[in-house]
């Protein structure tokens, strides 16, 4: 291995154990009845790239149509209005509802958290296969009510067009809320996992920035999530039974239905995005050798960026008629965002500054997400100001925006910490060279993608549109070529991952010099995770010489 | 820098719509010098420290006075931007009392506008130049959005109320509106041109009544028949011949009424015109003088439409 390791790290090389967590059973019945941890977050992990790919062809599917005005391509209309409504409300549903939320926690939060803590497992192991359950019958139940003929309602489900439109809306909005469910149930099993399981001599402050991050989302799916789902059942009741809730005609309020689902979804954003943060904040330290900058600062803002988050949610009304001076509030709440944002951003270049910088591809993935998420979080600004949001906002502008934030970012942060964590989770390095020239197709052709939509929302270019005025086209086009180069990154990826199975395991316990606790168990980690109880000697990111320390 | 703001923005069709824009170029520079400011330490930090074997790095932990000063300048920052943004939108939020009234129903998937004076159009918008002009808006299915690029405002349109928005439109010509808010199969057809006239076609643009009726140009007495319906006439006035607080327009065309003072009059076009507008110059036998008198209030291509109408029901 030619890979450098700082004199700081932890090597913990020891011959291979012959029984690890992956054949220390064997058959598909000790994988779907197993609590353990790790292969719960494989087995998540498997069903959230699954979503991810079928989302993805999805999105690739709407970029090509959008190609030309008429969404002619060789003589033929590639999509109808209908199905085009139907692919992006699905290419929503699925990236939002199936993917995104669940990506980061519960796969590689799964894997890693007790690994990072210490611990043996996560407080609630049987808990934990239950809400993997769940996530898989509201996935079953999404993909047969897009074979059942699916829904055209845009993933918001806004009313009353959700509630008067043909399709198995139902049956989406019943998938939706098993699925919330399943999000409740991790980010439990995690707070309580936390709070309960850390490793001897491991403080608050001596956990690992990840596991902040995953616990300030955790807190988040707990408290916003059943809101999601009342939301969901009152909707149902309606739909089915006629119970006006939303609907004027029957008596009811269609911005209220707006109020309860953005009370959910914007803290949603935050259990997409905090992850995502945290997989940076090992990524950084990591491959700069150097501390962590700014640590505990780092800790308060993913807390308060979830605290935050539960009061901003009226920014995505500012033109959809709640009160005015709700919306003057709104705006001025929504800038408390930047703030601890912006913390996180100082820091993770505090940390980069007089750092021994090496670029693997996690930490390529690290300095695009510095990037992306720049972009991302700058126009936000521009949303978050009342008089030009008024003119961006329902363009796609805030689609630039929030894929910028999402994709550019959450996604981003989640195939670094992917790469990052394949050899501790699989035995086996990944593909250096196919690894960066992947980013860098990534990279160029998701900003080729997005960036092109900032101009076309400004130019007055309204989101989910079928056709659109010939001006728009060119900007289109740029952004279609663009959605091609990052599909083909993405699916480079997916090959040299799936490659890297078929050879012997070679990843060495330690690969990147890590300073926390997964480190330290082999690669991959024995059923029980470590030979015994490791105890916390060392505060994480600590890249001191160990002799200097003593 | 125009170019720029050309590029990234409609044009301007309004003096606010040229404040938005300068707000939207002052937050593009500033973050954009904040993006060179991020992206361009992370791109030297890379460089000037890339790996090197054996290079330690320091153990710096935190340092307050940097932190405080990174929470405190951008906290500062944004509440300049949030003032900023509140003191264009309050001009958006608030209409001025003496704005022209424009009634707008949204629905699946068409624009229905309605003028003061009853004048009605679809998928097209007149206004005069230079005199602030307020939609007063709601929707008669889903929620639809009002949205006018050029002017830079938009707002929502919800089934079972009204809400507003407004604008003074100073540069005359075609400007786009178009819908904003997701609303099925013919979102993204639901638009039309929003017409800025100088006073002269404004004052054309009314006397024709709009573009609607041209469609029943050739069907007079349906157009007719929508102005029976749209102008209260059905609510005294039966198509079937049953009584009601007025005679029946039912095979009335060419009869010879008896009046209540005696005599009788032939009912053809003069009577009927005479009728609309001075309703109280003849009145039927049997029948109270209470017809409101409709002068001013249609427009000759309205009374010829009621006529044509009239003499369909034999």
């Amino acid at each position: 291995m030619e890979h450098a390791l700082s004199p700081g790290a932890r090597i913990g090389d020891r011959p291979r154990p012959a029984v690890n967590y992956l054949n220390a059973s064997k058959g598909i019945m000790s994988w779907l009845g197993t609590v353990d941890h790790k292969r719960i977050g494989i087995m998540y992990l498997v069903g959230v790239l699954t979503a991810f790919l079928m989302g993805g062809c999805f999105a690739l599917l709407i970029r090509l149509s959008l190609l030309t005005p008429t969404h002619m391509l060789f003589g033929k209309v590639l999509l109808t209005a209908e199905q085009y409504n139907r692919v992006f409300t699905l290419h929503g549903a699925i990236m939002v509802f199936l993917f995104i939320i669940p990506a980061i926690p519960a796969s590689l939060g799964n894997f890693v958290l007790p690994l990072m803590l210490g611990a043996k497992d996560v407080a609630f192991p049987r808990l934990n296969l239950f809400s993997f359950y769940l996530w898989l019958t509201g996935a079953i139940m999404a993909i047969v009510a897009m074979v059942l003929g699916a829904v055209d309602t845009g993933w918001t489900f806004y009313t009353p067009y959700s509630t008067t439109t043909d399709g198995p809306v139902t049956l989406m909005i019943l998938a939706v809320f098993i699925l919330g469910f399943s999000s409740i149930f991790t980010g439990l099993n995690f707070i309580a996992t936390v709070h309960k399981l850390r490793a001897p001599g491991m403080g608050w402050f001596d956990m690992p920035l990840f596991i902040w991050g995953i616990y300030a989302t955790a807190v988040i799916q707990v408290m916003a999530t059943p809101v999601l789902g009342i939301t969901l059942v009152l909707l149902a009741l309606e739909r089915s039974f006629g119970i006006g809730i939303f609907d004027p005609k029957l008596g009811g309020d269609p911005v209220l239905f707006q109020h309860f689902f953005w009370f959910y979804s914007h803290p949603a954003v935050y259990i997409m995005i905090l992850p995502g943060m945290a997989i940076i904040s090992e990524l950084i330290p990591t491959f700069s050798r150097k501390t962590m900058f700014g640590y505990r600062a780092m800790a308060y803002a993913s807390v308060s960026l979830a605290l935050v988050s539960f009061i901003v949610w009226g920014h995505h009304m500012f033109v959809a008629g709640q009160s005015q001076l709700a919306t003057v509030v709104f705006s001025a709440l929504t800038f408390l965002v930047a703030i601890p944002s912006g913390i996180k951003v100082f820091n993770w270049l505090g940390t980069m500054y007089q750092g021994n910088i090496s670029f693997e591809t996690p930490m390529l993935y690290a300095i695009s997400f510095l990037i992306l998420f720049a972009i991302g979080g700058l126009t936000g600004i521009f949303l978050g100001t009342l008089s030009t949001d008024v003119h961006l906002t329902d363009t796609y502008f805030v689609v630039a925006h929030f894929h910028y934030v999402m994709m550019g970012s959450t996604v981003i942060a989640f195939i670094g910490g992917l790469h990052y964590w394949w050899p501790k989770m699989t035995g086996r390095m990944y593909n250096e060279n196919w690894g960066r020239i992947a980013c860098g197709l990534v990279f160029i052709g998701f900003n080729m993608t997005f960036f092109t939509q900032f101009f076309l929302g400004s130019q007055g270019m309204p989101r989910r549109y079928y056709n659109y005025p010939d001006q728009f086209q060119h900007l289109h086009a740029v952004s279609t070529v663009g959605s091609w180069i990052l599909g083909l990154g993405l699916f480079i990826t997916l090959a040299y991952l799936l490659a890297s199975l078929r050879k012997p395991m070679d990843a060495p316990d330690n690969p990147w010099g890590g300073t926390t606790m997964e480190w330290l168990t082999s690669s991959p980690p024995i059923e029980h995770n470590f030979e015994e109880q490791p105890v916390l000697e060392r505060e994480p990111y600590d890249y001191r010489p160990v002799v200097a320390s003593k | 820098m125009d170019w720029l703001r050309n590029w990234m923005m409609p044009p301007q069709g309004s003096a606010y719509a040229a404040e938005v824009d300068f707000t939207y170029m002052g937050l593009f520079w500033l973050c954009a010098v904040m993006f060179i400011g991020i992206a361009g330490a992370a791109a030297w930090f890379s460089w000037r420290y890339r790996f090197r074997p054996g290079r330690v790095t320091p153990h710096d932990t935190h340092n307050t006075k940097l932190e405080v000063i990174w929470t405190v300048l951008p906290l500062m920052l944004c509440i300049g931007i949030f003032f900023w943004g509140l003191n264009g939108w309050l001009k958006y939020a608030v209409a001025p009392g003496d704005a022209m009234e424009i009634q707008v129903t949204a629905k699946k998937w068409l624009w229905q506008f309605e003028y003061p004076d009853g004048t009605r159009t679809v998928n097209e918008i007149h206004v005069p130049a230079h005199k602030a002009v307020k939609f007063v808006m709601t929707s008669e299915d889903v929620i639809h959005d009002f949205f006018v690029p050029d002017m830079r405002v938009k707002h929502d349109i919800i089934p079972g109320r009204y809400t507003e928005v407004w604008f003074t439109p100073t540069v005359l010509g075609k400007h786009r509106f178009t819908c904003a808010e997701y609303c099925g199969k013919g979102h993204s057809d639901m638009h039309g041109d929003l017409s800025v006239d100088n006073d002269a076609d404004y004052a054309k643009f009314l006397e024709t009544g709009g573009t609607e009726w041209e469609q029943y140009k050739d069907h007079m007495d349906q157009w007719g028949k929508i102005q029976y319906e749209r102008n209260g006439c059905s609510t005294c006035h039966s198509v079937d011949g049953s009584k009601s607080k007025g005679p029946s327009w039912k095979g009335i065309w060419h009869k010879m009424e008896e009046l209540n003072n005696g005599t009788t009059v032939l009912v053809d076009e003069a009577y009927v015109r005479e009728s609309m507008l001075y309703p109280q110059a003849k009145i039927v036998k049997g029948f109270e003088p209470i017809m409101p008198s409709f002068n001013n209030l249609l427009r000759d291509n309205q009374i010829k439409g009621l006529i044509a109408y009239i003499q369909s029901l034999q």
